[in-house]
């Protein structure tokens, strides 16, 4: 498992794209055939460097998508209207194009099925990816360890893995989802638009009491608000993990 | 796998990429930004400056303690300089005030070549305590002319800018000087224990 080989060199690999399909409008994962890779915890991300014909090349970081038990390495990648690398990511690349990628990187936003506390996931937009691995994980480990997601979007529209989520939920008891819609919300959702607040909290995520491991992912504002609704609401600061993302975080 | 020094490049078919002017300020692999983007690894502490302490302590365990005042009664510097996150943002010629490590130091009697950096909240990073030497780092309270902001490491935080960020630590409350190194937070999380971005030294064996 990644992190376990102390102070080895992290490597490049050559990724082949094999499948590549759209989430949003805007978001698109691809699912990577790497060979030699090492295998990753839930929770990691990769660098992907691409190149171009005269030798440029240019590195960002992704969150993994995929389970922790899965030989396939899927990406899921949000096109950022300014960016270099996101777009090539989210409309060009094509089954059978190859990527470099090199990790897996980060040992400290990971949830390992050994892990026997609840779980609090709370995610702004596109950082649900590294939650996703840790839900996907837990299940591909036939696991019952209770978890809890609260995922914040614009719009049903820009909502990544929906039918996913729908299905884990329906199926698996120990699983709950509640959304909050900051502008636009499903028809007939009972409550005007709002963010992550903590009345939501209250109603949605495990108490201080149950003394949950949180995961909070997403863009910085979000992650400063969301991490300090924990802390008030008495969540040890010690057990909340937070990986900020986003234009301003340093992925493209 | 690949070998960097002997790979055959894989070409991203159609990617044209884009291309910023050439700039020597730039350290490989990184790109500018005007932002500030942050990064911690949990929620941002709430440090009062009434309890707010440094403390320094050397291998053999004495330490010299200043609360906000005695901190702010030491005499501070300008400084100038280029930060390089190893996200890959860097940002030029950012301004901030700050104590010299030198000054901290100065009358230290210490046979230690390393250093570990503590914060409140409970992060760490280590370096050798020759890189807090000769005017490179700073304990920095200021940034462009405010108060250093909560979320970008206030009250105070360590400044050593010719290292990736990370080793800045934000929330600073102490440096403990070590006779032999040991791997701080992110250094034993797959991060390098140096962490130059002349050398991109971003990830473990770099």
């Amino acid at each position: 498992m990644a992190g376990t080989t102390l102070l080895g060199r992290l490597a490049w690999y050559v990724a082949a794209v094999i499948e590549a399909h759209e989430e949003t409008q805007t978001a698109r994962t691809l699912v990577l055939d790497v060979p030699g890779w090492p295998g990753h915890n839930a929770g990691q991300h990769v660098d992907v460097r691409l190149r171009a014909e005269d030798g440029y090349a240019a590195v960002r970081s992704y969150s993994i998508a995929s389970a922790a038990q899965d030989a396939r390495v899927a990406l899921t990648v949000e096109e950022l209207t300014d960016g270099e690398v996101s777009p090539y990511l989210v409309r060009t690349v094509a089954p059978g194009d190859r990527l470099e990628i090199r990790g897996p990187v980060g040992g400290w936003f990971v949830w390992r099925p050994a892990f026997i506390e609840p779980v609090q996931l709370i995610a702004g937009g596109s950082g649900l990816v590294p939650l996703m691995a840790m839900i996907r994980t837990r299940s591909a480990a036939g696991l019952r360890t209770p978890f809890r997601l609260i995922y914040s979007v614009r719009s049903p529209q820009s909502a990544i893995y929906a039918a996913e989520l729908r299905q884990r939920a329906l199926e698996d008891q120990g699983l709950t989802i509640a959304y909050a819609y900051t502008r636009v919300t499903p028809p007939g959702w009972p409550a005007p638009p709002k963010r992550v607040d903590a009345a939501l909290l209250s109603e949605a995520a495990f108490s201080s009491a149950q003394a949950p491991a949180c995961y909070v992912c997403g863009p910085t504002a979000f992650v400063e608000a969301v991490a300090a609704l924990l802390e008030q609401a008495g969540h040890d600061p010690q057990r909340i993990k937070t990986e900020r993302f986003g234009p301003t975080g340093g992925t493209s | 796998m690949l070998d960097d020094r002997n790979e055959t490049p894989i070409v991203s078919r159609g990617f044209v990429g884009r291309r910023r002017a050439e700039n020597a300020s730039l350290p490989p692999g990184q790109y500018l930004t005007e932002d500030f983007p942050v990064l911690s690894a949990g929620p941002t502490p709430k440090i009062a400056l009434d309890d707010w302490q440094f403390t320094l302590t050397t291998e053999d365990g004495a330490a010299r303690k200043w609360n906000w005042k005695e901190f702010r009664a030491l005499p501070s510097v300008s400084i100038t300089t280029d930060i390089h996150c190893v996200t890959r943002w860097s940002k030029l010629a950012t301004a901030w005030e700050g104590v010299s490590l030198d000054t901290l130091l100065d009358g230290v009697t210490t046979a230690a070549t390393f250093a570990m950096a503590q914060s409140y909240g409970g992060y760490t990073t280590n370096l050798p305590l020759a890189d807090l030497r000769g005017a490179k780092a700073w304990i920095a309270f200021r940034f462009g002319g405010e108060n250093l902001a909560p979320e970008h490491g206030g009250p105070a935080r360590l400044l050593v800018p010719h290292l990736y960020l990370w080793k800045s630590a934000k929330w600073i409350r102490g440096i403990t000087l070590m006779l032999q190194d040991r791997p701080g937070f992110w250094e034993s999380l797959g991060y390098n224990n140096y962490g130059d971005p002349w050398r991109e030294q971003r990830y473990w064996g770099d």
